[in-house]
């Protein structure tokens, strides 16, 4: 029992850590809080599957496809719709929203829903991990979800536009007296994020079908790993990640599959009320609670 | 030739701004017809709509306008942002049903009652996050009604997935069709009322700048908890309304589009107007009707349509008709 708990409860965290870190980095760097991140996540995968079967593509090409396809949508969604309410909160969260649902909506229309549709494993095969058999999609999920973590702390600090990312977060207004063009960034951080999500999609969805109902799930289990991590912060989602994948591992084991959900939504409000910056926010506390 | 659009005020708008409002019957009507014609063309739909279809969509667009009035009402007075409206409408769905089932109370009760205590457990839920602002309020209610469905979902309390069946239907049409109409002018009207009042003054300046407010004395929580109970309330109302309606609650009291779709009237209505978002739902729901063949086609339509709204023309339709009846506006030579 433990150790199928360790083992299962890791795999689950660097699932949620991997799909919340478009979201998280997009929000961190622009302010911009994008919930059609669930959308982007199920048209990843939709599309992914459609260059490899309809178009007979490689794997690996088609999946290349998908991330950069939809990093470009990321960055359409900024360049055309979100540049005009930038600032404005509420507006963004209306506009990121009500284009997620359309594409969520169109998919469905076109009959991409159900357990139709999968993405078969790009390894198969399994190995025993502290006697709990693995299988290897599982284990590439969590070296992907590990190198993620680590380019992106590398690219961060060791690049130019990484440096840049972090400086348009820590105060805008000084990057673009530095000379850092505020909404190329904000393009790019959405076209990053997006493309992030999309990396997601590919390498956790061959685990399981491509449905456009688990959009807004995606959304939520990121906003929830975001707002208990701190809603810029990477280690916050590396942490929350594990604090939220171990307990639901543990729920889903003792209580059943149905609690799996709660425990998010719960880390989410409880987070909010005792401490709405999170585990390792700092900037937002004095701004956001009075 | 450099142009710009100036804009001046009517001279009868001018004329009605005082006490000279009552000073000839032109002036009166002027100021009356834009608060009376409205009202008694909504209180007229249930004799003149033709059919029980026309009179659903009627009453649809009425437990819309209610949700949207509230968000608005909501938005308006305290700048919290709610991202879950379901969460009134759903928690009053299911005390009126809950009511009705096991205490067997008409529905003249049940209502008032989901009423009263839906609102108050509404706003005991979300007092923890009054202190919340933008979008960290905003994702807080986005939770809740997402929460209370899957809890129902996996407790299996209060019918589980299927729900409640069985609610008693209203005694008559004509208290059916009347009902929600009322219901919604009455609160209409008096919230604009509440906004000119000393009282409505204070919720006004919290959502400008709540710091100034507090440094005034005024305790802020007070006045949030209860703009959140009014516009809870009135959540309430249409949810308790919605399951004697149908006879039946289910999950989808809480679902998404419930939170979606008031707002949507808002932003088409006018944001901050208060009768603008009830307009807006006027116009909406009997265009999502009109779209039902595309199936959820509708649906991206609607967002497609909403987006297009926020980004060019944010001003909402009320605001729009209210700058053409009181101002003149013409070309000048700069």
């Amino acid at each position: 029992m433990l150790p199928s708990l360790l083992v299962y409860g890791l795999i689950n965290s660097v699932t949620l850590a991997i799909t919340a870190l478009g979201f998280s980095l997009t929000y961190g760097i622009s302010r911009v809080a994008n919930f059609a991140h669930g959308a982007l996540y199920v048209l990843a995968g939709f599309s992914a599957w459609f260059f490899l079967n309809r178009l007979q593509l490689n794997y690996y090409l088609a999946a290349a496809l998908a991330i950069l396809l939809t990093s470009l949508i990321g960055a359409a969604i900024y360049r055309l719709a979100l540049i005009r309410v930038r600032g404005m909160p509420l507006l963004e969260i209306i506009v990121t929203f009500a284009l997620g649902t359309a594409v969520l909506e169109t998919l469905r229309y076109f009959g991409f829903f159900g357990s139709h549709y999968s993405l078969p494993p790009m390894i198969r095969g399994s190995v025993n991990l502290l006697g709990v058999p693995v299988d290897l999609q599982r284990v590439a999920l969590v070296v992907v979800g590990a190198s993620l973590v680590l380019f992106l702390w590398l690219f961060t600090r060791y690049t130019r536009i990484g440096l840049a990312f972090r400086a348009m977060a820590q105060d805008e207004q000084a990057a673009m007296m530095l000379g850092i063009d505020s909404d190329f960034m904000a393009t790019l951080s959405l076209a990053l994020g997006s493309a992030l999500v999309a990396l997601a999609a590919v390498v956790v969805l061959p685990l399981s079908f491509i449905a456009t109902e688990s959009g807004s799930n995606i959304l939520v289990s990121a906003i929830a790993v975001c707002i208990l991590g701190g809603l810029e912060s990477t280690a916050g989602v590396v942490v929350a990640s594990l604090l939220i994948g171990y307990a639901q591992i543990v729920t889903v084991t003792y209580l059943g599959p149905h609690y799996q959900m709660i425990v998010a939504l719960l880390a989410i409000l409880l987070t909010l009320i005792v401490k709405p910056s999170g585990l390792f926010g700092q900037q937002k506390e004095l701004e956001e609670r009075v | 030739m450099a142009r710009r659009l100036e804009r001046i005020d009517r001279p009868i708008k001018v004329l009605t701004e005082d006490i000279y409002a009552l000073s000839s019957l032109r002036t009166m009507l002027y100021v009356a017809a834009p608060r009376l014609l409205p009202a008694l063309l909504v209180l007229l739909i249930p004799v003149l709509a033709p059919g029980d279809y026309f009179q659903r969509v009627a009453t649809l667009a009425a437990i819309y306008g209610l949700l949207a009035l509230s968000w608005d009402f909501i938005a308006l007075s305290t700048g919290l942002v709610s991202l879950g409206q379901a969460l009134f409408f759903g928690v009053g769905a299911y005390l009126a049903g809950l009511l009705n089932l096991q205490f067997g109370l008409h529905p003249s009760l049940t209502l008032l009652l989901a009423t009263v205590i839906g609102a108050t457990i509404c706003t005991a839920l979300l007092a923890p996050c009054l202190p919340l602002r933008g979008i960290y309020f905003a994702m807080t209610t986005l939770v809740y009604p997402l929460l209370m469905a899957r809890t129902i979902e996996a407790t299996a309390i209060v019918g589980g997935t299927d729900g409640l069946v069985g609610v008693a239907s209203f005694p008559g049409v004509w208290s059916e069709r009347y009902l929600i109409l009322i219901f919604l002018l009455a609160a209409a009207f008096s919230l604009r009322r509440l906004m000119t009042t000393d009282f409505g003054l204070v919720l006004r300046s919290i959502s400008d700048n709540d710091q100034a407010v507090r440094a005034s004395g005024i305790n802020l929580t007070y006045y949030k908890l209860i703009a959140v109970w009014i516009g809870a309330a009135l959540g309430s109302f249409a949810g308790a309304y919605f399951t004697h309606l149908y006879m039946f609650v289910g999950l989808s009291a809480f679902s998404l589009d419930l939170s979606i779709l008031p707002i949507a009237c808002a932003v088409v209505g006018g944001l901050g107007t208060l009768a603008g978002p009830v307009l807006g739902a006027f116009i909406l729901v009997p265009l999502a009707e009109m779209l039902r063949d595309l199936g959820t086609l509708r649906i991206v339509a609607y967002s497609l349509l909403l987006v297009a709204l926020v980004l060019f023309k944010p001003e909402g339709i009320l605001s729009y008709l209210k700058r053409k009846y009181e101002q003149v506006e013409r070309w000048v030579e700069v």
